[in-house]
């Protein structure tokens, strides 16, 4: 039933995260329609083989950051408008800045250095970007001659 | 929630118990097992698991303490509390010479509330042959036979003594699976012990670490895994270890000390930084590891008790 979402044992995140982000994913992409109920936290604990407390734990954060909503009694819903896109790469782009910030400490850069390798790597990406897209774009003038 | 509800809820609740034998003693056993969840028993060989599932049965006698099981005092009402509880240990002895089938009959003649078409659904699922002898089943078919007959009992405390041991990892995957299926009914609930910590972390609520007789941890296992966390460290030379709360272990080397905290905060990457420590990383544990450093603490601890007595 709830099998589509899959628990690693040799994932380093404690399966309460596995399940939220697994969760957040389905959102994103609709495939919990918005305002749709979603199983209970012992239905999908008896699906998954996993306890109850820790569904209850990954349902207990997805309500603090309002992706569910959890009615008295009723059960679960996908919040109305869980705004999930645009905060799933913020919360991404955060934790890679975060690990930049670690390597940067360790290997001794300062901010100003870090700052111009971020920039090189914008500059090379939107290059290669460009490339891609001449390379598109040669690609249909050839094909419709 | 007055005290009496409170307590109403508790399939399972020891209270101070104690038993003497000449080379071990258990003591001061105190378990809360709330109806509707698992917990997971874990501890060393020879730690006083079995014991205390013993005197949870009514099997053994405690000298101290008081031990309620589905509401009912053990042992004297444990008549009445075994109607309600299926138990499943490595030494239970069935009949070789008879087959599965003729097990099966028995147990239904005793226990009115046997579930036939379940029964038969755990034949199928569990992959027992009813016709086959007792004596010519290997281990695993052996602990899913028993399990089988507890299970279509639908007793409503289920009391599994090391139920994963020794089996293979098909075997064990189905075993697991059916006691999932069971906590489906939130009336129900679930007691097992064992050493394989990997089974417990999946499916446990609670988590009860015992060792050398007495309980040294209890708890929900989200709060094991959440508050256990092993920080790895860079000092500035000349640098002191910062103090942080609930440091239970310090290892690693000179400048890079790892160290273990059962009181973990995200707040103390921030308090480390400040006291001129950088923090390199944060590692969650296992729960074998979890066991493994608290075994390891309670045992230094009373090592260095004894020394000061």
């Amino acid at each position: 039933m709830h099998s589509d979402i899959v628990i690693s044992q040799s994932d380093g995140r404690p399966m309460y995260q596995q399940i939220m982000e697994q969760i957040k994913q389905r959102v994103a992409v609709g495939e919990w329609a918005r305002g749709a109920e979603i199983p209970s936290i012992r239905q999908l604990a008896v699906a998954l083989q996993v306890s109850v407390i820790t569904v209850k734990r990954a349902y207990l954060e997805l309500e603090r950051e309002g992706v569910i909503l959890t009615q008295h009694g009723k059960g679960s819903i996908v919040a109305p408008d869980p705004g999930l896109g645009q905060r799933l790469y913020d919360e991404e782009l955060d934790a890679h800045i975060e690990q930049v910030a670690r390597l940067g400490a360790l290997l001794g850069l300062g901010p100003d250095q870090l700052a111009s390798r971020v920039q090189e790597a914008t500059d090379q990406f939107i290059a290669a970007r460009l490339a891609v897209q001449g390379a598109d774009a040669a690609r249909t003038t050839k094909e419709q001659e | 929630m007055n005290d009496v509800e409170s307590h109403n809820d508790l399939a399972v609740h020891f209270e101070g118990v104690g038993k003497r034998y000449h080379h071990f003693a258990l003591e001061k056993i105190n378990l809360e097992l709330p109806t509707g969840s698992i917990m997971g028993f874990i501890g060393p060989n020879g730690a006083g698991k079995s014991t205390t599932i013993r005197i949870l049965m009514g099997l053994l006698h405690q000298d101290a303490g008081a031990v309620r099981v589905l509401g009912r005092n053990m042992p004297d009402e444990q008549a009445a509390a075994k109607m309600d509880i299926g138990f499943v240990s490595e030494d239970m002895r069935l009949y070789g010479a008879a087959p599965l089938r003729w097990h099966m009959e028995f147990v239904r003649s005793i226990y009115p509330r046997w579930d036939q078409p379940y029964a038969e659904e755990l034949l199928r699922r569990f992959d027992l042959k009813p016709e086959q002898k007792i004596k010519g089943l290997s281990h695993g078919q052996r602990v899913k036979a028993a399990l089988l007959l507890a299970l279509a009992r639908r007793p409503r405390l289920l009391v599994l003594d090391e139920p994963t041991t020794g089996l293979d990892p098909v075997a064990r995957h189905e075993v697991l699976a059916e006691l999932m299926a069971v906590l489906a009914d939130e009336q129900r609930t679930i007691l097992f012990s064992s050493h394989n910590t990997l089974d417990v972390e999946q499916i446990s609520d609670q988590i009860t670490f015992i060792d050398r007789g007495r309980i040294i941890d209890s708890d929900d296992k989200e709060i094991f895994l959440d508050r256990w966390r092993r920080l790895r460290l860079q000092l500035p030379p000349d640098g002191a270890v910062p103090k942080l709360p609930g440091v239970i272990e310090v290892g690693g080397s000179g400048r890079l000390p790892v160290l273990t905290t059962n009181r973990f905060e995200p707040a103390m990457v921030y308090a480390c930084n400040e006291l001129g420590a950088t923090v390199q990383a944060v590692d969650t544990m296992t729960l074998e590891e979890i066991f493994v450093a608290n075994v390891q603490r309670k045992r230094t601890q009373e090592e260095r008790e004894e020394v000061t007595v």
